[in-house]
């Protein structure tokens, strides 16, 4: 069915009301979102140094960055799928199911080392669920993945109760939040920047990376361009299960107590990242650095308004804050420009083809 | 004349499919009424409906918002903050000023949830931000606001005016008060959907946001309007909520959202706008309600209870993309040859 | 065909309309006047400045200089709105209805007349829908959802909105674009009729053979100025392309006459539920084979079929002898096979993507090195094949939906001959592309296919299929019913086929 309208859709509601997209795009294109969260990081950090006692101290970074690992991790699955246009809301679930699984084979006997691989193979399957729904039965992402937040949560309660199991060997509760000898770094941020630099180079250097940017724009072209969408799709749940399934396990071994509420709330928080680091939401734009930037950014503040006694609801409500901020601000600095320019031609109404 | 036959029994069956849905959630309903009921059938004594009558009311209060908010093919994740906002508000002026008549308390709770919805609003009609970024972000802010002013404390239901407690549990001629709240509150919505320009254009925007825009509606102002009704809605149901448990904290309300969104998703209510009832999402706030009780009636592992909502959600999409797919198929099938 | 009414003052005029958009003058000094009771046709060029033209009349811009006047008074149009009031109303390509609404509502959305309590009256909206398509002469059920409804039903929603409004200025953009035979003949039908009862319509299309046909007067336009208007009888064809292309346009189909090679691709049976059934023929290498038909015949879903993007339930694909898994476009990439999708702008490019990663997105695999894929080497590729293709564009990392409709489908045929097809499938290759470019992709088809490139195009323009053609396959609800050579084929050949009617040749 063509589109090609001689005439397109009236340009004064495509000028003042253009498909949100646009709008947004426009936005994001403005100056390099990324650049200004990464400034944001130094500045509050350097802030936080200045006017936060005990902020700049080693362990308090040590703190700070294992803080952060769990949504980090998280984080870097989610970028890849809300570009193709997707979301995953079920990942804090998939967590805390993973944690009352290792749990419960812990109370069973399993050793560790069995346990380990076996929740990861859980969290792919987990996630794999998500992507059939998706890719097969052509459910939307926001709506299965709400659903399957339920289940896998309830699920949890199912297999661990209100319970908690907390006595997991103190070699691993303690190795897992070691620091790199020398320096005050856990040494969980070595395969963590790793993982990051992957997921990085995927997403902005490879074939796929680029289908991914397609897709998430007009998944119809996508197809007819040869791209396997939904196959892609597929794998980027399986991948976000896991790699949720693997945030579960550092959760667990980290505080030490597999609890079947663990992390409630968590998607919300990786969501507020990673639309915060210039992700738009429709799909199709964004940067895997400006997320990581903005996962550090949130980390810092949430550190230092901890550290500085300010009560844990100053963070919420600036999380918040910034959150709108990062969305609001491109537009309207995209609607000042408009009005300043006083051009009546957006670029999507070329006038020769009038 | 053939044409025009085949062309009335496809659009009679496609009608006939789109209502299915709205009876299939009322027969889901009915059948989880019936097994309960043969477990035990002190399940559907004056006592236990009146108690999930009571226990659904909040639920459907808030889903009758959302509605208004998802038809237009939005979304609103703030209204569990609201609702805990609100109620700590309503708890606030009780303990300050015992005597305020009721229907000026539930007039502030109302108003204040609006000024949420108005913030929540505007910020979706005037700064054409994604409504999912916005009330993410408000849920934030909202929820921090609510903390921060409740800095730890709780207010109990000893320190509640009386007369307003009883409003929770209050009957008249059997049915709870707060129930019939609801009820009007879900016959006002549906009357106003259905019968009114302003209600049709709703759903005019949800259908096509383009469209709409191109055929003059002031989708602006039509969507900044139903937030505002939905904190509005939420409010009110923070109100209940303080007049039903008395017993108020920051954390009243975390995590209701989902539960909203549920609702509304499992009584038709399409995720993506332009179509749906109040009636189906009230019909879902019930099942939902239900399903809690039944397990414990049924003595089901209680902890059952979240998997099995996540467990109709999808089953409820499902359903919906199904009935979708054939009623597509039946109107095109019946419609003249082309394109 | 109904004589306008010259004797009438003009309905609307417009005196001295000018517009620029920056530097380019998209509108310069044009004056049109539109009579009561008359079809006028509006024809042009993309970029002559029709659509800027048809955006001033609707209200969402505003000229420069010049006025409009309304029964002879000035009419200012600040908005949509003002136009609408003034009974303007345009009818674009593609109806914008709600699907979930029914029809009664999608023509009465926001008006919907009122009862008692301001609710609305049900009752009273379905009887007014009724006598709207009374004045049309064809009617839709008020009750039933928008949703489902042919685009030719489509329409008819839109023009009974517009009369819902009192319309007497009818703006109809390529409304005959996605309809079939029949319905073109009820869309003039319901165009005589509007005309009998005194609207002015205004006709905007590339089909000459429309136009001719309904509209009494044909008004051309070029480069931002009204170059003629005159009334249907008193020019011809030829003379109207001249005027709108502003020189002789001779060789409008230049055919180089080639030797077919070997069968690059051999169909079997294809068959699809309710959609084609037991489609076969050949194509080979250096033919240029053209798959006519009506609109719905299902033409565009045999060629997605073979390219992998639709599925078909029974028969075979085989390309260069080998058989074609079903279902893979990626499969069909690697065997040599491009497809130009019919939709430009929903199928064929990703809008918002600049030029170069919509151009090396069909080559991203081979464009990586040690499985990464740099930026430079994508612009490197563009800039070959968007000089090669001769594409107007100004920077490659720009939008793609800066570029104008012809030079987009260049991109589209960019993006897939630089994945060196031995079979080039393009659907509808010139569909809303002015005529200068319209020449430039058939002299390029006609390249590809001297140099033993098999081409199959599917197109709903006849004298495009009987230019380019060296052999014509007719679609007809379905089923092939035609295999034409070129020597004999004609426009009776092809359009009996495509209707149906007795055996072909």
């Amino acid at each position: 069915m063509a589109r090609d309208t001689t005439v397109p859709a009236s340009p004064a509601v495509a000028a003042t009301a253009a498909p949100q997209r646009r709008q947004w795009l426009a936005g994001s294109a403005l100056g390099g979102w990324d650049l200004t969260v990464v400034v944001a990081v130094v500045l509050t950090a350097a802030l936080a140094a200045w006017l936060v006692e005990g902020f700049a101290r080693g362990s308090n970074i040590g703190f700070l960055l294992l803080d952060m690992v769990a949504i980090a991790l998280v984080a870097l699955p989610m970028t890849l799928i809300i570009v193709t246009g997707e979301i995953d809301l079920s990942v804090a679930s998939i967590l805390g199911l993973t944690s009352t699984v290792m749990g419960q084979l812990w109370l069973a006997g399993w050793p560790l080392e069995l346990i380990l691989p076996l929740c990861v193979v859980l969290g792919a399957v987990l996630g794999a669920v998500n992507g059939v729904f998706v890719t097969v039965f052509g459910l939307p992402s926001l709506a299965v993945t709400i659903g399957t937040l339920a289940l896998y949560r309830g699920l949890a309660f199912v297999v661990l109760g209100s319970r908690a199991v907390a006595d997991f060997p103190i070699g691993w509760t303690t190795g897992i939040t070691a620091p790199i000898p020398g320096t005050p770094i856990p040494w969980v941020m070595i395969p963590l920047t790793l993982l990051a630099l992957v997921f990085g180079v995927v997403l902005h250097a490879t074939p796929v990376g680029r289908s991914l940017y397609v897709m998430g724009a007009n998944a119809e072209a996508a197809r007819f361009a040869g791209i396997a969408v939904e196959r892609t799709k597929l794998w980027l749940f399986v991948t976000s299960g896991a790699v949720s399934s693997l945030a579960g396990l550092f959760w667990t071994l980290r505080y030490a107590s597999a609890r079947a509420d663990n992390a409630s709330g968590l998607e919300l928080s990786v969501i507020a990242a990673v639309l915060l680091g210039g992700v738009s939401i429709f799909g199709g734009r964004g940067t895997l650095p400006g997320v990581v930037a903005a996962v550090l950014l949130l980390g810092t503040i949430r550190n230092a308004l901890q550290l500085a006694n300010v009560s844990a609801e100053a963070l919420t409500v600036v999380t918040g804050l910034l959150l709108i901020v990062s969305v609001v601000a491109p537009n309207l600095v995209a609607m000042a420009k408009r009005r300043l320019k006083r051009s009546t031609a957006p670029p999507s109404a070329p006038p020769d083809r009038a | 004349m053939t044409t025009v036959d085949r062309v009335a029994n496809g659009e009679s069956a496609a009608l006939r499919l789109l209502r299915a849905r709205e009876l299939g959630i009322v027969l889901a309903l009915a059948l989880l009424f019936g097994v309960t009921a043969a477990a035990n059938p002190r399940f559907l004594s004056g006592q236990s409906l009146r108690d999930l009558l009571l226990g659904a009311t909040i639920l459907t209060v808030l889903a009758i918002g959302q509605t208004l908010v998802i038809v237009t093919r939005n979304v609103d994740l703030s209204v569990g903050s609201i609702l805990g906002l609100t109620a700590f508000a309503t708890g606030k002026l009780f303990l300050a000023a015992p005597d305020t008549p009721i229907l000026v308390a539930i007039a502030v709770g109302a108003a204040l949830g609006a000024v949420c919805g108005v913030v929540n609003g505007g910020l979706v009609a005037a700064a054409r931000v994604p409504a999912l970024v916005v009330t993410l972000g408000t849920l934030y802010i909202y929820r921090g606001i609510d903390h921060w002013w409740a800095a730890g404390q709780q207010i109990n239901a000893v320190d509640m005016p009386r007369a307003f407690l009883r409003l929770g549990t209050a009957t008249v001629a059997g049915v709870p008060v707060l129930a019939l709240v609801a009820v009007a509150v879900v016959v006002v919505a549906g009357w106003c959907l259905s019968a009114y320009r302003s209600g049709r254009e709703l759903y005019a925007i949800g259908s096509d946001p383009d469209a709409a825009r191109l055929s003059g509606i002031p989708v602006g102002r039509r969507v900044f309007l139903a937030f505002v009704a939905n904190g509005a809605l939420a409010g009110l149901a923070g109100v209940l909520h303080a007049a039903r448990f008395g017993t108020l904290d920051a954390t009243v309300g975390t995590g209701l959202e989902l539960q909203v969104i549920a609702a509304a998703v499992v009584g038709g209510v399409a995720i993506f706008g332009g179509s749906g009832s109040v009636y189906g999402a009230a019909v879902g706030a019930l099942l939902l309600t239900t399903i809690g009780t039944s397990l414990a009636v049924l003595r089901v592992n209680p902890f059952w209870q979240r998997a099995l909502v996540g467990l109709l959600i999808l089953a409820a999409i499902g359903l919906d993309r199904v009935l979708a797919v054939r009623i597509d198929r039946r109107l095109r099938g019946s419609g003249p040859h082309g394109a | 065909m109904t004589a306008a009414w010259p004797d009438r003052a003009p309905l609307l005029q417009l005196r001295g309309i000018s517009k620029a958009f920056d530097a380019v003058q998209a509108l310069a000094d044009v004056d049109l006047d539109l009579r009561a009771g008359e079809a006028h046709a509006l024809v042009g060029e993309n970029g002559a400045g029709k659509s800027t033209l048809v955006k001033i009349l609707a209200g969402a811009l505003e000229p420069d200089t010049g006025e409009i006047l309304l029964d002879g008074e000035p009419l200012a149009l600040r908005g949509p709105a003002d136009a609408l009031a003034a009974g303007i109303a345009v009818i674009y390509q593609e109806p914008t209805l709600f699907p979930d609404l029914s029809v009664a509502e999608n023509i009465f959305m926001g008006r919907q007349p009122l009862g008692r309590l301001r609710r609305i009256d049900k009752a009273r909206m379905r009887e007014q829908a009724r006598r709207l398509f009374d004045r049309l002469g064809h009617h839709l059920d008020p009750d039933r959802p928008a949703r489902g409804l042919s685009i030719a039903d489509q329409q008819l929603v839109e023009i009974a909105k517009a009369l819902s409004f009192d319309a007497r200025v009818l703006i109809m953009d390529e409304p005959t674009a996605a309809l079939s035979g029949v319905e073109v003949e009820r869309l003039f039908a319901v165009v005589r009729a509007l005309r009998e009862q005194g609207a002015a319509i205004v006709f905007i299309s590339h089909r000459f053979d429309e136009v001719f046909a309904l509209c009494d007067r044909i008004t051309v336009m070029r480069d931002g100025r009204r170059v003629s208007s005159d009334a249907t009888a008193d020019v011809t064809v030829d003379e109207v392309v001249r005027r709108m292309v502003g020189r002789e346009v001779s060789a409008m189909f230049p055919k180089t006459a080639t030797t077919p090679g070997e069968v690059a691709l051999e169909v079997e049976g294809l068959t699809r539920e309710g959609v084609f059934s037991d489609v076969s023929f050949r194509v080979r290498r250096g033919e240029i084979v053209a798959l006519a038909g009506l609109v719905g015949a299902g033409r565009s879903e045999v060629v997605r079929a073979i390219f992998g993007i639709d599925r078909y339930d029974a028969g075979t694909v085989r390309v260069a002898g080998k058989p074609l898994p079903k279902g893979k476009p990626a499969a069909a990439m690697a065997a040599g096979v491009a497809l130009v999708p019919e939709d430009r702008r929903q199928q064929g490019l990703v809008m918002e993507l600049s030029v170069e990663h919509n151009t090396a997105i069909t080559r991203r695999w081979q464009l990586a090195r040690a499985g990464l894929l740099r930026r430079r080497d994508e612009r490197a590729w563009a800039q070959e094949w968007t000089r090669r293709l001769q594409v107007k564009v100004g920077r490659l990392s720009d939008p793609v939906s800066t570029l104008s409709g012809g030079n987009q489908q260049k991109v589209v045929l960019a993006k897939w001959l630089s994945t060196s097809p031995t079979l080039l499938i393009v659907d509808e290759p010139t569909r809303g592309i002015d005529v200068r470019t319209k020449a430039d992709v058939h002299r390029l088809l006609s390249d590809l296919a001297a140099q033993g490139i098999a081409v199959l195009m599917v197109s709903s323009e006849l004298p495009e299929v009987l230019g380019m053609a060296d052999r014509v396959l007719v679609m007809h609800e379905g089923r092939l019913t035609a295999d034409i050579p070129r020597a004999e084929a004609d426009e009776e050949t092809v359009v009996r086929a495509a209707t149906g009617q007795g055996a072909a040749a």
